[in-house]
């Protein structure tokens, strides 16, 4: 009764596969592998799945994004071929998979940028990464305290279901590698966790006090990205891709698949054609940020 | 002219004989497979509180049933983690109340307007159309909620955020009220006509007969229908995932952003390392709302038992 959206997906996702099973007929190679995982890679991973496909016409490819945590799970119990994942694998993920034969071996294949977004009507245009840790922490609740007009702020973030989520407490709230870092620091009792980036882009568009983070390629010109300094001495870096391949912003992230050992025969294709400069144009057009 | 019916009957009993041993078998393979469909219902329930139990217990070994159940911080994924679920608790208890007080007079009293009151051809028109409203996927009320609703609660209330408890309460009771009014309905309607001609002929009118007859006489009928109402806003997922605005504190008002059991459930199983820590207490959590809607419906069943009793006096 409860069908969660990622359960569609996964529905669709096969659908999709077995309807290009249909469609193809003649080619050489042929074959079929599943590719589970990361929600934020799903749109990117089925791009290129419909390209290779379209290429290789015996082959079936299916991708469904339930989360990195599944994905890995998935590539552990042997019914996933290719994890994608959001975040790097844990140490214990690794452990289990070693326990179990699994050798993971990493694929850095694309890359994202976590843009910090307000309301249009707000008049804050930079934030350093102690005042964007102390809103998140809940230390800094009224937009005034970092110059801006006399408002509680609506603090937004995704939920434990996204890699995002991870990636955000450890360079925002811990402030990881900076000169302040404190991993003591959470998620302060004022955060609003949403399902979904989608949500968060909506609440943004609404509520002029909010604040979000979506990932670059959900940035729609109904929100404002706010410039980022690493400490109160560095410049302000606005999201950009200009600025996550030159390295200056922030809050850029690797984006990984993971197959058992490294990839060979149909995989180790598909895998060369991802990084190929044809499957990178492809990562720009989802959104993200292809490999420099 | 006697002959054949003589004959009839002579070879009568011989038809019927085999009549019966076919029909015999037919429903010995009828029975056989209701009883196989009635076992399989079992064996599922159990596989279902087997694995609950089995995926979910374990976590009581690193965090103690009253931290667990009246803790108060939830970080799963820090180091160490922290599992408290009384903000989830106390979220859940505070939307189901508030779905149903709203869902309740309302979709008991359509449904005795649409059983006693309306005209055929508007029950008619009007019941298909409050029942087409329970297929409305969740996905799509959390969307309207997130779309129309949660900007409207905001500024009437003036709060920051239109995400809130409240929000998804609202939301929660348009969506139980379907079946809240259906079952309702269709209990009030086999009220036998005898006790309310007996009531009209005591001079009573069309308002003291469904007050004091109807709905008294229905009541094991509307209990159950809002028992289902409940059922529906305790158990809901993805609406108040996408509207109760996820706040990990213990909740103070309804108009508090928040996050419900079902909610932390959705929200957390997708990242959480399989057989880790936060997988189990995800389960637990799902232990305890499956112990939970076990405790509503055996109240309701002792209420429904009570009332039974009091009516067949």
């Amino acid at each position: 009764m409860k069908k969660s959206i990622r359960k569609w997906l996964v529905f669709l996702g096969a659908t999709l596969a077995l309807a290009l099973i249909v469609a193809s007929c003649g080619g050489s190679p042929s074959g079929s592998f599943k590719i589970i995982g990361s929600n934020t890679l799903t749109p990117l991973s089925s791009v290129w799945a419909e390209e290779f496909m379209a290429t290789h016409s015996n082959v079936s490819i299916s991708v469904s994004g339930p989360g990195t945590g599944p994905g890995i799970a998935a590539l552990i119990d042997g019914t996933a071929d290719i994890a994608q994942a959001s975040r790097p694998i844990t140490r214990n993920e690794t452990a289990q998979a070693e326990a179990k034969g699994v050798h993971p071996y990493e694929i850095h294949v694309a890359s994202d940028g976590l843009a910090v977004v307000v309301n249009p009507s707000n008049n804050v245009s930079v934030l350093t990464t102690a005042q964007l840790s102390a809103i998140y922490t809940c230390g800094i609740t009224n937009w005034r305290e970092v110059g801006g007009k006399n408002a509680p702020i609506v603090v937004l973030s995704r939920d434990t279901n996204s890699g995002s989520h991870d990636f955000f407490l450890q360079r925002i709230v811990q402030m990881q590698g900076l000169p302040s870092e404190n991993k003591t620091l959470q998620y302060g009792p004022c955060v609003l966790f949403l399902a979904s980036t989608e949500a968060g882009i909506t609440e943004v568009t609404q509520n002029p006090n909010a604040i979000f983070y979506p990932g670059l390629g959900y940035v729609t010109n109904q929100t404002k990205i706010l410039a980022i300094k690493k400490t109160a001495s560095d410049p302000g870096v606005l999201c950009s891709k200009e600025t996550v391949l030159d390295g200056t912003y922030y809050l850029a992230r690797p984006l990984f698949y993971y197959t058992n050992g490294e990839p060979t025969g149909l995989v180790k294709e598909f895998i060369d054609y991802c990084l190929s400069s044809a499957g990178q144009e492809k990562v720009s057009e989802a959104g993200f940020i292809p490999l420099a | 002219m006697l002959k054949p019916k003589i004959s009839s009957v002579v070879a009568g009993p011989k038809t019927e004989n085999s009549l019966r041993r076919r029909l015999r078998l037919g429903e010995r393979f009828v029975e056989g497979w209701i009883f196989l469909a009635g076992v399989l219902a079992i064996i599922i329930l159990v596989g279902i509180i087997a694995t609950l139990i089995k995926e979910g217990l374990p976590i009581f070994a690193y965090s103690s049933p009253w931290e667990f159940l009246f803790g108060a911080k939830w970080y799963p994924t820090s180091e160490p983690s922290t599992f408290g679920i009384l903000p989830f608790f106390i979220s859940t208890l505070m939307i189901t109340l508030i779905a149903t007080a709203a869902a309740v007079p309302i979709g008991v009293g359509c449904a005795a307007y649409l059983a006693e009151v309306a005209p055929t051809r508007v029950r008619e028109t009007v019941k298909p159309i409050i029942e087409l409203l329970a297929g409305i996927p969740s996905v799509m009320m959390g969307f309207i909620g997130l779309m129309l609703l949660s900007p409207l609660v905001r500024s009437i209330f003036h709060l920051n955020t239109g995400l809130c408890g409240l929000t998804a309460a609202i939301m929660l009771s348009l969506m139980s009220l379907p079946i809240i009014v259906s079952v309702s309905e269709d209990a009030l309607r086999a009220v036998p006509k005898e006790f309310k001609e007996a009531s009209y002929a005591l001079g009573a009118t069309k308002w003291e007969t469904i007050r004091h007859v109807c709905v008294p006489a229905a009541l094991s009928g509307i209990s159950a229908a809002i028992m289902l109402g409940v059922g529906r806003a305790i158990g809901e997922t993805m609406t108040v995932l996408m509207v109760a605005g996820g706040a990990l504190a213990v909740p103070s008002s309804p108009t508090d952003p928040m996050t419900t059991m079902t909610a932390a459930i959705a929200s957390g199983i997708g990242n959480a390392e399989r057989g880790g820590l936060h997988y189990q207490a995800l389960f637990a959590i799902g232990l305890i709302l499956f112990v939970m809607t076990l405790g509503v419906n055996l109240i309701a069943d002792r209420v429904l038992q009570r009332q039974k009793r009091k009516f067949a006096r």
